[in-house]
């Protein structure tokens, strides 16, 4: 009598050719060049970062390039306590919703050089690169985000962003 | 700064490999654990109905009455051709990587046909009605792979 098999394995794999698209390929090679492009609102001024092409509020195209600063405030962040399969960093870290100034959204990154406890909505934080040789059209060359030690900017100040 | 392209035709378009993949281990229940278990021992089981039909690969009720199946039972490892398509370039994830037929194969001893791959060599080889035999994998792990495809009963 043959052996009972309790369970087999089922792989489920997909292989892409991701294609960023146009207004993306713009901020991903600003980002080889450490320097991050977001595009404005010919209509309502507003600032996407990344830039998707077009303003989905007013549907139209957004063709200005802005150059923003890589400092910003944190608007929102989550722990991460549970370490799961493929993750780069090790648990506990923070996964932050950084406005940039100049943008009218988030950017979403790791923020690190700073204890998960002392981490709060409207602190002030700075992108810290990869070294030159090392940039390219990736959101890797920034590394990760950290702390400036500058004062918090007040809630009033980002609540129109969260 | 800069203002983007006028036409976006003129740009380079970045792309990058993106792979999504994941892992399952799925259960298989006793029925399907036990055709599994006897693929492992270069075996093909199926299972009987009430009724008296067996049912290759087995399932744990009857699809007819939906009453739960009886004993196992052997079946040979060759059989006929119920139906069958061609394929002419195999994807990379195909059992084959040479033109191939996907084909029902009703096992000797079984009332109904199974899912696989004939490696027949040429279209023109194909038939409905042809015998095939089980090739079987080099090693077997107790999953569908360890029958690496069938072939024409005719061949060498
Ligand atoms: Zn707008």
């Amino acid at each position: 009598m043959s052996e009972q098999v309790y369970g087999i394995k089922v792989p489920i794999r997909l292989d892409y050719t991701y294609v960023v698209g146009t207004a993306p390929a713009r901020f991903l090679r600003g980002l080889a060049q450490g320097k991050i492009v977001g595009q404005r609102c010919p209509s309502c001024a507003k600032v996407y970062v990344p830039p998707r092409g077009s303003c989905p509020t007013c549907g139209v195209p957004t063709r200005d390039d802005v150059a923003l600063s890589d400092k910003g405030i944190v608007t929102t962040f989550c722990v991460v306590n549970i370490p799961f399969a493929g993750s780069a960093v090790k648990a506990p870290y923070v996964s932050a919703s950084v406005l940039l100034d100049g943008a009218d959204i988030p950017l979403f990154h790791l923020l690190q050089e700073v204890a998960t406890e002392d981490v709060r909505m409207g602190m002030r934080v700075e992108a810290v690169w990869v070294p030159n040789d090392e940039l390219q059209p990736s959101m890797n060359s920034i590394r990760y985000f950290r702390p400036t030690g500058e004062p918090d900017a007040p809630f009033e100040s980002f609540k129109e962003h969260l | 700064m800069t203002t983007a392209d006028a036409d976006p035709r003129q740009a380079t378009p970045l792309t990058a490999p993106h792979m999504l993949e994941y892992e399952y281990t799925r259960s298989v229940g006793p029925v399907i654990g036990r055709f599994f278990g006897a693929l492992q021992e270069r075996r093909v089981v199926g299972v009987r109905t009430a009724g008296g039909r067996g049912l290759v690969p087995p399932q744990e009720y009857d699809p007819e009455s939906g009453e739960p199946v009886g004993d196992f039972v052997d079946v040979a490892s060759a059989g006929v051709v119920t139906t069958w398509a061609w394929v002419h370039a195999p994807r990379p994830k195909h059992p084959l990587q040479r033109p191939f037929a996907w084909a029902l194969v009703q096992l000797d001893g079984a009332d109904t046909a199974m899912l696989h791959a004939v490696d027949a060599g040429d279209e023109s080889r194909m038939s409905t009605g042809m015998r095939v035999r089980i090739r079987w994998s080099a090693e077997t792990h107790g999953d569908i792979h360890d029958i690496a495809c069938f072939e024409p009963e005719d061949a060498r």
